[in-house]
C-alpha cells in the first residue's frame, strides 16, 4: 500500500476546513496570551508582595503543569459551577493562559533589560511617569521581544492539536475521525504533519530573520 | 481530604509510568540530542543536512501529530512496525525534545571560544584534559540550564501518553471522573500538583546551576 493522493483529494478539504480552526485557535490564544502575560509581568513588579507573590507562584505553577491537564480542568470543571462554554473557548482560554506565563517572563526580561540610566535620566528630564513608559521605555523594550514572541506563537500553533481532546474539531481529530472511518491512517496523519510542516518552517525562517535584525 | 486519600493510591499507580516514560523518553532525547547536535556543528556538509532535515521535520510538526503518526501509522503497511503504546509514547517524546535539545548542543559546542582552545594547545595540555577542563565545562554549563528547561518540557508532554492509551497519571485520573463526578475539581488539582511536585527537582536542579554559573 503506497501513499494514495486520489485518497487525500477525498479527505483534504475537511482537513483544510480543520486547519482554519486550528489557525485561529492559535491566533485568538496568542492574544489572549500577549496580554494576560503583559499584565501578569506588570503585576510581578508591584512592590506590594502581597500582589507580586502570589502572582509568582501561579505563573511557575502554570508553567510547571501539562497544557493537557489544564485543558482538562478548564473543560470539566468550569461546568460544574455553571459555567458553560463551547470547547473551542476553552480551549482558547487554556492554551492563552499556559502561555501567558512564558510571555510574562519574556516581558520582564525585556522591561528589566533597560538600563537603570534611561530611567535615571527620563526622571531628570521631568518626564511623568507615563511618558516615561511610552516614549523611553517600551520603545527600547518592544522591539527585542518581537521576534521572541514569534516563536511563541508557532510554539502555540503546534499545541492546538491538544485541543482535540476537549473535543475541538481541529486538523489532527479530523484526520483521525477519516482513519477511523477508512482503516487508513497513513495519508490523513501524515497530511497534517505536513500542513503544520508548511506554516511553521518559514514561520520560523522569518522569525530567524526577525531575530537578526533586532539583534543589532 | 478523605477523598484525596481515597484516589491518591489510584493516581500513584499512574505516576510510576508517568516516571517511567518520561524518563526512557529523556534518554533518547540527550542521545539524540548528542548526535544530531554535534552532526549540526561538524565540518561534513553531509552530516549537517541529514541532522539538519531531522531537527526541522521534528521541530517543524507538532508533538502529538508525531505521537499519533508513530502510534497509528507506523503498524500498517507500508511500515508494519508495531509499537507498545509505551514505546511509542517514549520514541515520540524522546525525537520530538531530541530536536530541540539538539539545537541547545550545537550552540554549546559552538560558543566556546576559540581562544580558549588555542590556549590549551598552547599550554600543552593533551586532548584529553583539554576537552575535560576547558571545553566542556564550558560547554556544559552553558547547556545544562536549557536542557533542564527542555526536560521539564519532555515531562508535561508525558501527558500526551494518556491519548494513546498509555495508563500514566493523567489517565488513571481522567477514568476516574465519571466515577467521582462531583469530585472532578479535586481529582484534577490533585494531578496538576503531581505534574508540579515531579518539575520541581529539575527546576531546582537549573537554579542551582546558574547560582553556581554567576558565582564562576
Amino acid at each position: 500500500m503506497n501513499f494514495d493522493w486520489n485518497f487525500v483529494q477525498e479527505f483534504m478539504p475537511d482537513l483544510l476546513e480543520g486547519l482554519k480552526v486550528t489557525v485561529s485557535a492559535a491566533l485568538v490564544s496568542f492574544v489572549f496570551a500577549a496580554i494576560v502575560g503583559l499584565i501578569f509581568a506588570l503585576l510581578r513588579r508591584s512592590s506590594n508582595p502581597w500582589i507580586k507573590k502570589p502572582i509568582d507562584a501561579l505563573v511557575e505553577f502554570v508553567r510547571s503543569t501539562p497544557l493537557l491537564v489544564q485543558l482538562y480542568f478548564f473543560f470539566y470543571v468550569l461546568p460544574l459551577y455553571g459555567v458553560k462554554l463551547p470547547a473551542f473557548t476553552v480551549g482558547v482560554i487554556g492554551l492563552g493562559l499556559h502561555y501567558s506565563s512564558y510571555m510574562s517572563e519574556v516581558y520582564r526580561a525585556g522591561i528589566d533589560a533597560i538600563g537603570r540610566g534611561q530611567w535615571e535620566a527620563s526622571r531628570a528630564l521631568n518626564f511623568t511617569m507615563k511618558d516615561t513608559w511610552a516614549r523611553i521605555i517600551l520603545p527600547q523594550a518592544i522591539p527585542p521581544m518581537i521576534p521572541v514572541l514569534g516563536n511563541y506563537l508557532i510554539a502555540m500553533f503546534k499545541e492546538t492539536p491538544q485541543l482535540a481532546a476537549i473535543t475541538v474539531l481541529e486538523m489532527l481529530q479530523r484526520a483521525k475521525n477519516v482513519g477511523a472511518y477508512t482503516f487508513r491512517y497513513l495519508e490523513p496523519i501524515t497530511m497534517v504533519g505536513l500542513l503544520f510542516f508548511i506554516i511553521s518552517y518559514p514561520a520560523a525562517l522569518l522569525v530567524q530573520r526577525l531575530e537578526a535584525r533586532y539583534a543589532k | 481530604m478523605e477523598f484525596f486519600i481515597e484516589i491518591f493510591p489510584i493516581i500513584m499507580e499512574g505516576v510510576w509510568v508517568t516516571i517511567k516514560v518520561s524518563t526512557v523518553g529523556a534518554l533518547v532525547a540527550l542521545a539524540v540530542a548528542v548526535v544530531a547536535g554535534s552532526a549540526r556543528a561538524s565540518n561534513s556538509k553531509m552530516l549537517r543536512t541529514i541532522a539538519g532535515i531531522y531537527v526541522e521535520v521534528f521541530r517543524g510538526t507538532s508533538a502529538l501529530v508525531q505521537m499519533f503518526w508513530i502510534y497509528f501509522v507506523l503498524p500498517l503497511p507500508p511500515f508494519n512496525l508495531s509499537l507498545t503504546a509505551f514505546q511509542a509514547g517514549a520514541l515520540a517524546l524522546g525525537l520530538n525534545v531530541g530536536a530541540y535539545m539538539a539545537e541547545v548542543v550545537r550552540g554549546g559546542i559552538n560558543a566556546v571560544d576559540k581562544g580558549q582552545i588555542e590556549a590549551s594547545i598552547a599550554l600543552n595540555m593533551t586532548p584529553m584534559l583539554r576537552l575535560r577542563r576547558v571545553i566542556l565545562p564550558q560547554a556544559l554549563v552553558r547547556i545544562l540550564p536549557p536542557v533542564g528547561n527542555l526536560l521539564i518540557d519532555l515531562l508535561k508532554l508525558s501527558s500526551l501518553v494518556s491519548l494513546i492509551t498509555l495508563s500514566d497519571m493523567t489517565l488513571h485520573a481522567f477514568q476516574l471522573r465519571p466515577r467521582h463526578f462531583s469530585k472532578t475539581p479535586q481529582i484534577f488539582i490533585m494531578l496538576l500538583l503531581l505534574y508540579f511536585i515531579l518539575t520541581r527537582p529539575i527546576t531546582w536542579g537549573i537554579r542551582w546551576i546558574e547560582n553556581k554559573r554567576q558565582w564562576a
